[in-house]
């Protein structure tokens, strides 16, 4: 069996005015073997040597999204990528993510996300289309949708987004996790509800700058930027941008008074 | 004495999964004030594994079906041991639910029509199950999560409950049931470590599982019996826990995957078992109680995945208690593959249908990519390998088949860690209806409750010792790694408690178990409280050895073969003598009792209807 | 033990734990979007050699005013003023220019390999002050659909110039008959790639149908809409296929009208 080191991030947020706090990357080294997933070296590092290092972790299979870390500096989930797939003659680096507040050593701190998604407008039917109260729905109509709710919230394309990593515009930016999760609700073939100012104004979707390193990072390979953002930034630009349809809106809407 | 906040409600509700967050749904709906613990983040919960689909006898795709079909289902999937009550509340509930959650936003799968679509499971008669490709848990839990986020919870992420609290001196650990009702729990906050107490009027528990008291499992980390254990100690009955579901098909290679479920949905979309002589050995024997309804040749049990109605199920259908065993004889007898499990195909159905690559992609998504990642199979072109996994327990909290009530007052149970629906074996797709329908009805009922009862009179002594208790392993410097004696318990677990049982190994495994318990005691953890996952397995260690004693004791109770209890030294079902429950509670003397219960008289109308449909 | 203090999370441009070669990316987009500029521009400037025989270069079609025969209105309009330099291609040039510029796919390739917003994922941009595309200028780039528009017209116009291109006129006896020469077919090829680009756009797939929840009833629309989401998928290949060709388009047609290279007739 091979012998690897890893360099894991020990220790907590940093704390200003030179008090104590901070943190370090220490090294481990420990023996692989096949099939072992960057998880899988850091339970054994856990468990073998260091009892009380901090990791949020739960199903193992990529499907709850709580493993997130970067791993030598590209957000990942821990429990899919595979040390074969990553150079083991160097050690390997594993660091919380870093668009959160850290607890400490890989876990941060992801509530914010838990709150901005409470601050968008939630999911609003239209009135049942049969009498037992069910609706009908074709499912060409929802293949689009289907796609953004296989996200699993693992928030690694929040913490690769530089809007919310770099310039750290968390008050005006709600990242592309909320973005989606927006998506979803607008094209939702039975969702009535507008939350196009919202997108436009509280959810700054104006900030993203399509470098598309959501995409990039998201397990679940939805193409965040093109199917999600996208069509909601042209929306949005239909609604404020768009001065001829500003002015058939408004010939329509005045025929209708 | 360390220091706690306090803080109170009406209902709390203990796990944050699939019922959990239908409990609080419900009883916020109610107009009472309602907490809800989550163990990991929201929506993280193990609801997100499930693969499958939930089975509501809709009868979208297949108009014979209906509650009578899918009761009787139940039932004799269970080997008629479920609380008939429960199973028949399950079936005629079971459609509401999940046409609720299409209100709420859930998105399944359709049918040409734009109805709900049901696709074929295990045990199930009819295409039952309403999914959204293989990812139905996910769906539900977001689903629930994101409609629960707008009502009035107190949503509580990354907190631990250590122990319940009852009224006056009785509560805390080491006392059996008093008749004392429940008033509050104490548990940790992960972050930083801090204590709370939260007061509460009636109390949830839905804390799933104890998958992780074995080695191979499907199920995460959280999965270590708390809310069996939580209720054990607070003096309430346990049912049923020699009844531990192994899925038949989980990941076995590589080592690190291994346990990984692969969905019985692969087996519905035409997925066949072979052994390493390419041959379906699943045809070799086929159980008594599904001769009629099974398919006795290959084109048939094709037929039937592809939704022709007159054509019968394939044995790769059949229940999982049943497949897994099959699984396990041909390994034992030489016959697996090279990593000790057994060829699971989906790759065949090329001789069959046009594009079939493109059709298992966009059926099994999850799947393709889980083997693509991680065993770098391609599951279009190659069989996988698989083997029996530990994935549910039908045992849990006895409750009451209509409120959900445990036998301490105002404490209820709902989802896996209650007992009763599933009797001696679950159907897949049971488990994502029971969720809903019993969690709804056991916030229903707390809500109910909550008003009826005021606030209890929490005791500090008992609070301060449970957290003395807790803090014990800092005060050690050297002892016990509680991540080594966690590992051994699931090792001898598995080894001895697996599926295959026997009357030396049970009792083995009874003397390893008080082994394990010296050893709990002497487990030291580093560092501080904060986010300390050393310190978070050994408190978990007192839960994994309650539930694991209970399973071992209820298991050599046992003496016959039935569902998902399979002893090879009485190899067959006693039918005469078996129909019973075996009850596990904390004697007065704070040991283990197991007890015979016998089964509650059916219903004559519910008698009827399974004579009927047999 | 290793120690390396990270604390502090420095904006200095350029830090990251990345292993690999994060910067060839960048660096490539900005090369070969560098040299198409300049050599688009160049070419615009020329003025000259853009046609040969029924061959029109891209660059300069339509050809509102010009000397050649592909001119659609007459030559250069007396009244352009003498100090500003004269080329067909500076009347219509803005347009295909601005709709690439405005391109959602262009526009996150370029913000990384040219503006350095980032210059890769998870890559310090070094940079202080970030209002993104919500502020003045770049929230002009929501004119994007309205180039679209004007490109759907640019297609159709380029679809008739290989149309043209079709016919050969004899310099003896004056009459054109039916031909195809390489340069059809390089010229055919740039409509094919301008096409999968142009119908890939995320304005047009939102235009087609993406503005609606529900296409079901519609079948055409819904049709119409996947097409546009199947060209989409590809957006960025196509969009590099569209920018070589046009140029290599112009460097052909340049080339034979120079008399560098003989065009070689097919048919």
């Amino acid at each position: 069996m091979e012998t690897v080191t890893f360099q894991i991030w020990r220790g907590g947020p940093a704390r200003r005015g030179g008090l104590a706090g901070g943190g370090k990357l220490v090294d481990y080294s420990i023996p692989v073997s096949e099939g072992m997933v960057v998880l899988d070296a850091v339970h054994k590092i856990q468990a073998e040597q260091a009892n009380d290092l901090a990791v949020r972790w739960n199903c193992k299979a990529g499907k709850c999204g709580s493993c997130s870390a970067e791993i030598n500096g590209i957000p990942r989930l821990m429990c899919m990528t595979r040390l074969k797939d990553l150079p083991l003659d160097k050690p390997v680096i594993i660091q919380p993510m870093k668009a959160f507040p850290l607890i400490r050593d890989l876990v941060t701190d992801v509530s914010w996300n838990f709150r901005v998604k409470k601050t968008i407008k939630p999911f609003r039917p239209r009135a049942a289309d049969a009498a037992d109260g069910t609706w009908r729905i074709a499912q060409s109509d929802i293949d689009r949708v289907q796609e953004f709710r296989k996200c699993i919230e693992c928030f690694l394309c929040q913490d690769v987004c530089h809007v919310l990593r770099e310039h750290h515009l968390q008050d005006e930016f709600a990242g592309p996790r909320l973005l989606v999760y927006t998506a979803a609700l607008e094209m939702h073939p039975l969702d009535v509800e507008d939350r196009l100012q919202d997108l436009k104004r509280a959810q700054g979707i104006g900030l993203c700058n399509i470098t598309k390193c959501c995409t990039t990072v998201c397990p679940e390979e939805i193409r965040i930027t093109d199917n999600a953002i996208i069509p909601m930034k042209e929306r949005v630009a239909d609604r404020y941008y768009d001065p001829l349809k500003r002015l058939f809106r408004a010939l329509r809407g005045r025929k209708k008074n | 004495m360390a220091l706690y906040d306090v803080v109170d409600y009406d209902v709390l509700v203990i796990g944050a999964g699939g019922a959990g967050l239908r409990a609080a749904v419900e009883a916020a709906g109610a107009g009472v004030s309602v907490g809800l613990i989550c163990k990991s983040l929201l929506g993280k919960a193990h609801t997100v594994m499930a693969e499958g689909g939930i089975a509501a006898a809709l009868s979208n795709v297949d108009e014979r079906d209906n509650w009578c079909v899918h009761f009787t289902d139940t039932m004799r999937g269970g080997q008629y041991l479920n609380n008939w009550r429960m199973a028949e509340i399950h079936a005629k509930e079971a459609p509401d639910r999940v046409k609720e959650l299409e209100a709420w936003g859930a998105l399944f799968d359709r049918t040409r029509d734009g109805r709900i679509l049901q696709r074929n499971f295990g045990g199930h008669k009819y295409p039952r199950l309403a999914h959204v490709g293989d990812r139905t848990g996910l769906e539900m839990i977001r689903t629930l999560q994101d409609h629960a986020i707008h009502q009035k919870i107190g949503v509580h992420m990354e907190f631990t409950i250590i122990g319940l609290l009852k009224e006056g001196a009785a509560g805390g650990v080491g006392l059996s049931n008093d008749g004392g009702r429940v008033v509050g729990a104490l548990g940790y906050e992960r972050e930083k470590g801090r204590w709370f107490v939260f007061r509460a009027k009636a109390i949830v528990l839905a804390t799933g599982g104890v998958g992780r008291a074995f080695k191979i499992t499907s199920n995460s980390w959280e999965y270590t019996g708390d809310g069996q254990s939580l209720a054990y100690h607070a003096g309430a009955d346990l049912m049923d826990m020699e009844f531990v579901q192994f899925h038949p098909t989980g990941m076995v290679w590589p080592p690190s995957v291994q346990g990984i479920l692969v969905t019985e949905g692969v087996r519905g979309e035409g997925g066949i078992l072979l052994n390493n002589d390419k041959r379906r050995f699943m045809f070799d024997d086929i159980p008594e109680l599904y001769r009629n309804q099974t398919a006795d040749n290959e084109e048939e049990g094709w037929k039937y995945t592809q939704g022709d109605r007159e054509a019968r199920r394939p044995p790769e259908l059949l229940t999982r208690d049943h497949v897994a065993r099959c699984i396990v004889r041909e390994i034992k007898e030489g016959r697996g593959s090279p990593h000790k499990g057994v060829y699971l195909d989906i790759s065949w159905i090329k001789d069959k249908i046009p594009h079939a690559a493109d059709h298992i992609r966009k059926k099994l998504p999850s799947m393709y990519h889980q083997f693509m990642k991680l065993a770098d199979i391609d599951i279009t072109k190659e069989p996988m390998e698989v083997g029996p996994t530990t994935h549910y327990i039908m045992g849990g909290i006895r409750v009451d088949a209509d409120s959900q009530m445990s036998t301490v007052p105002g404490l209820f149970a709902a989802g896996e860690c209650a007992a009763g629906l599933h009797g001696a074996n679950r159907l897949g797709g049971n488990s994502l209806s029971d969720l809903l329908v019993f969690g709804k009805r056991a916030g229903e009922y707390a809500g109910q409750w909550a008003r009826e009862h005021g606030q209890g009179a929490i005791d500090d002594a008992v609070v301060d010792s449970m957290m003395r208790r807790a803090l014990e392993p800092f005060e050690r410097v050297q002892g016990e790694n509680p991540y080594q004696v966690q590992y051994d318990l699931q090792e001898m677990m598995q080894d001895l408690v697996g599926i295959v049982r026997k009357e030396e190994e049970l009792a083995e495994a009874v003397l390893q178990l008080e082994k394990l318990k010296e050893r709990m005691g002497r487990v030291a953890v580093h560092g501080n409280r904060e986010y300390n996952n050393g310190w978070h397995t050994a408190l978990d260690l007192f839960n994994l050895l309650t539930v694991s004693e209970a399973i071992a004791l209820s298991a050599i109770r046992r003496k016959e073969s039935r569902g998902a209890h399979f002893r090879e030294d009485f190899p067959n079902k006693d039918d005469k003598n078996g129909k019973y429950n075996l009850i596990v509670r904390k004697g007065a003397d704070g040991q283990m009792q197991v007890v015979q219960q016998a089964l509650a008289e059916m219903r004559p109308d519910l008698v009827k209807l399974i004579e009927e449909m047999k | 033990m290793n120690e390396v203090d990270l604390s502090g999370i420095t904006r200095r441009f350029g830090r990251t734990a990345r292993r690999d070669a994060w910067w060839v990316k960048p660096l490539i987009v900005f090369l070969c979007l560098s040299s198409f500029v300049i050599y688009v521009t160049w070419a615009a400037f020329q003025g000259k050699n853009y046609a040969y025989g029924p061959y029109l270069s891209p660059l300069y079609s339509p050809e509102l005013f010009g000397d050649s025969p592909h001119r659609w209105l007459g030559p250069k309009p007396g009244g352009w003023p003498s100090f500003l330099p004269w080329s067909p291609a500076l009347l219509i040039l803005w347009a295909p220019g601005l709709f690439r510029l405005t391109c959602y796919y262009y526009r996150g390739a370029y913000y990384k390999a040219f503006l350095v917003s980032p210059a890769a994922c998870s890559v310090s941009e070094g940079r202080r002050r970030y209002t993104g595309e919500r502020a003045f200028p770049l929230v002009l780039q929501n004119v994007h659909r309205y180039l679209m528009y004007i490109a759907l017209i640019f297609l159709v116009i380029l679809a008739h110039d290989v149309w043209t291109a079709m016919w050969f006129t004899d310099t003896r006896t004056g009459s054109s008959s039916f031909g195809i020469g390489v340069g059809t077919m390089v010229l055919a090829a740039n409509v094919v790639f301008l096409a999968g680009y142009t119908f890939g756009c995320h304005s047009l797939r939102h235009w087609v149908g993406g503005i609606k929840d529900r296409l079901s009833g519609s079948p055409v629309q819904r049709q119409i809409y996947r097409c546009a989401g199947c060209f989409n998928r590809r957006h960025m290949l196509w969009a590099w296929m569209s920018l070589f060709w046009v140029a290599f388009t112009d460097i052909y047609v340049r080339l034979c009208a120079t008399g560098v290279w003989r065009d070689w007739r097919i048919i």
